[in-house]
């Protein structure tokens, strides 16, 4: 019997995340428009109509474009890693197999974080000519700072992936609409997606408030890296923040995930 | 090639985990306390031993048996085994290695069909087997060789590019199988794998089955099927409430196995005043009574029945319907729980 070869572990890793890959391509359509269709909408809206009523001053669209780039991207990570989650553990249960591979339990919840990363970018990087397409030119829009764009982009579609393993492993399946609406809901309105923070000076308590949603950092890093002329957090505690967040978020979503996988 | 040794799990949350295969006994006490009982209070027992010092030795080759009733705890020592659950105490060997240590290396090891298919639903059939075997280190084009030559062997080659949702119950199961053999495993678990499929299906399974163990495979194979347990295996292990309770061959097991016909009588009305009676024919060595039924040890087989019959009527009562059942492994597991399997 050929048990006996050694295997190496990241053969074993990057074949899963060759298995999301596959499946995700397949879903690309639905994915697209799972992710995309209320970042697309808000646009719609926000970033067209309501600056040619003359509601909206024309300028806003470099506030929003960062903004609601930031929630896309922070949306289908969480749901990419959420959603297969609370199906696979719950009554699917065919994480089962990638479970009894022969790599340690944690790289499994890592790949999905991995996986829900990759997806987060791409969702990222779907939206952006989007928003060029459906609002115009955007006054001091600049792609040129590509590391702080990808450093940005990748860590906050990390953090929010991190965040999906926790909420998909921890949340009974039958609670996750309540879930949405309850904590992505406030999250999106309160993420600093359609506002910049330093806007929130007026309402002091607001503005120290919102220093817990996680989508504040994406959002004001997002301005910072793409719309630098739009006031912004310092670009700096937006890494920091994040990155602690994503240590939390992975510290306790691996704990869910283990007590899911092994009782 | 497999061991455990005091194998002990308790589970937190009796409620929640009865589905998954914990029946009751009390972890203080190690009394057995029913599923009613603990459901009607839970605080009172607090948690539950769905293994209560379990010690099992499965011999290299061999097509070992576990039997028991839903809730014996059967899952619990499948999913230890297969570094799914981790056990409270006591220790447990696959192939040699520490299945809560040396977990990853178990798991290179062993091929696992679960009771219910799990297969990957976001691929087809052959992907399913392609990316296990990617899981195994295998490349694409020899996991899909060895793929394609488990479907055509399991006879599901025409489904190979179909969803995995096309399949019925039976070929769904034998594409767990198929993927359980991929990576070509020494020990394979197999945890009720006949239950819902169709008489016909189970009989196909079983000549899979044999044929896997003629290739000299280690098949540890969990079953409340008296006869699915005394058809395929070499050896079996009685289990109930977690614990073992009789491991033999089934001849041997067979051979165990109270000299008696068992003779079940329903009678109308309160069986206890008969039972006495019942206990004074000749070659009656035992007799219990439940409720209305009443089941008789008989040495002389079914030769005992008129004076049975004549005994309950004796005591006021008339017997209703009769049951025989030949001294089987059935019959020694009911002498040694004092209930039926299923």
């Amino acid at each position: 019997m050929g048990d006996d070869a050694p295997i190496g572990t990241s053969e074993v890793f990057f074949a899963m995340l060759r298995r999301d890959v596959r499946v995700a391509r397949r879903e690309l359509p639905f994915f697209l428009v799972r992710t995309a269709m209320q970042p697309l909408l808000l646009m719609i809206v926000f970033g067209f109509l309501m600056p040619r009523m003359g509601v909206l001053q024309k300028g806003y669209t470099a506030t929003l474009l960062p903004g609601v780039i930031a929630l896309s991207l922070a949306l289908s990570s969480v749901q990419s890693v959420a959603l297969p989650m609370v199906a696979q553990f719950g009554f699917s249960k065919e994480i089962e197999d990638r479970l009894l591979a022969p790599i340690p339990t944690h790289l499994v919840a890592l790949e999905l974080i991995v996986a829900g990363t990759l997806q987060g970018v791409l969702a990222g990087l779907f939206v952006l000519p989007c928003g060029r397409l459906i609002m115009g030119a955007i006054p001091g829009l600049a792609l040129s700072n590509l590391p702080h764009i990808v450093g940005v982009t990748v860590l906050g579609a990390a953090t929010f992936s991190a965040l999906g393993l926790l909420i998909g492993c921890a949340i009974n399946p039958q609670q996750i609409g309540l879930m949405f609406s309850s904590i992505i809901g406030p999250m999106i309105f309160f993420g600093c997606t359609y506002y910049p923070w330093m806007a929130l000076d007026k309402i002091p308590l607001m503005k120290y408030l919102v220093l817990v949603n996680p989508l504040v950092y994406v959002a004001e890093g997002m301005r910072g890296a793409i719309t630098p002329d739009v006031p912004h957090m310092d670009p700096l505690v937006d890494a920091v923040v994040l990155v602690v967040l994503l240590g939390i978020f992975w510290h306790f979503g691996k704990r869910a995930f283990f007590k899911r996988a092994i009782s | 090639m497999i061991e455990t040794r005091q194998l002990r799990k308790v589970y937190a949350a009796p409620a929640a985990r009865r589905g998954a295969g914990a029946h009751g006994t009390s972890p203080r006490s190690t009394l057995p306390v029913s599923a009613p009982a603990a459901a009607r209070n839970p605080r009172a027992s607090g948690s539950i031993a769905a293994l209560d010092g379990l010690d099992l030795q499965v011999r290299e080759g061999e097509f070992f048996g576990l039997l028991g009733p839903n809730g014996a705890g059967k899952t619990t020592t499948i999913g230890i085994l297969t570094t799914r659950v981790r056990a409270t105490s006591g220790e447990a060997f696959v192939a040699g290695l520490d299945v809560a240590a040396q977990d990853v290396a178990v798991r290179r090891r062993i091929g696992v069909v679960p009771q219910r298919p799990n297969p990957d639903r976001g691929l087809n059939v052959i992907e399913n087997l392609a990316f296990h075997g990617a899981y195994f280190g295998l490349g694409q084009a020899e996991a899909e060789r060895r793929g394609m030559a488990l479907l055509e062997k399991f006879e599901i080659g025409d489904k190979a590019t179909s969803k995995v949702d096309e399949l019925s119950g039976g070929q769904q199961q034998r594409l767990m199988i198929a993927r359980a053999l991929l990576h070509e495993p020494r020990v394979i678990f197999l945890d009720e794998p006949t239950v819902g499929l169709d008489p016909q299906a189970r009989l196909a399974l079983w000549d899979v089955l044999r044929a896997l163990h003629r290739e000299g495979r280690t098949i540890v194979m969990t079953t409340h099927y008296m006869q699915e347990a005394d058809e395929l295996c070499d050896r079996l292990a009685i289990v109930d409430r977690g614990k073992l309770l009789a491991c033999d061959t089934p001849a041997a097991l067979r051979a165990q196995a109270p000299g008696a016909t068992l003779i079940d009588l329903a009678v109308d009305g309160d069986a206890a005043a008969a039972a006495e009676r019942c206990r004074l024919v000749d070659g009656v060595s035992r007799v219990d009574a439940t409720g209305p039924d009443l089941r008789a040890h008989s040495e002389r087989g079914g030769e005992a029945i008129p004076a049975l019959i004549r005994a309950v009527e004796d005591a006021g009562a008339r017997v209703q319907n009769i049951n025989l059942s030949k001294p089987s492994l059935e019959t020694l597991f009911i002498s040694l729980t004092g209930r039926k399997l299923d």
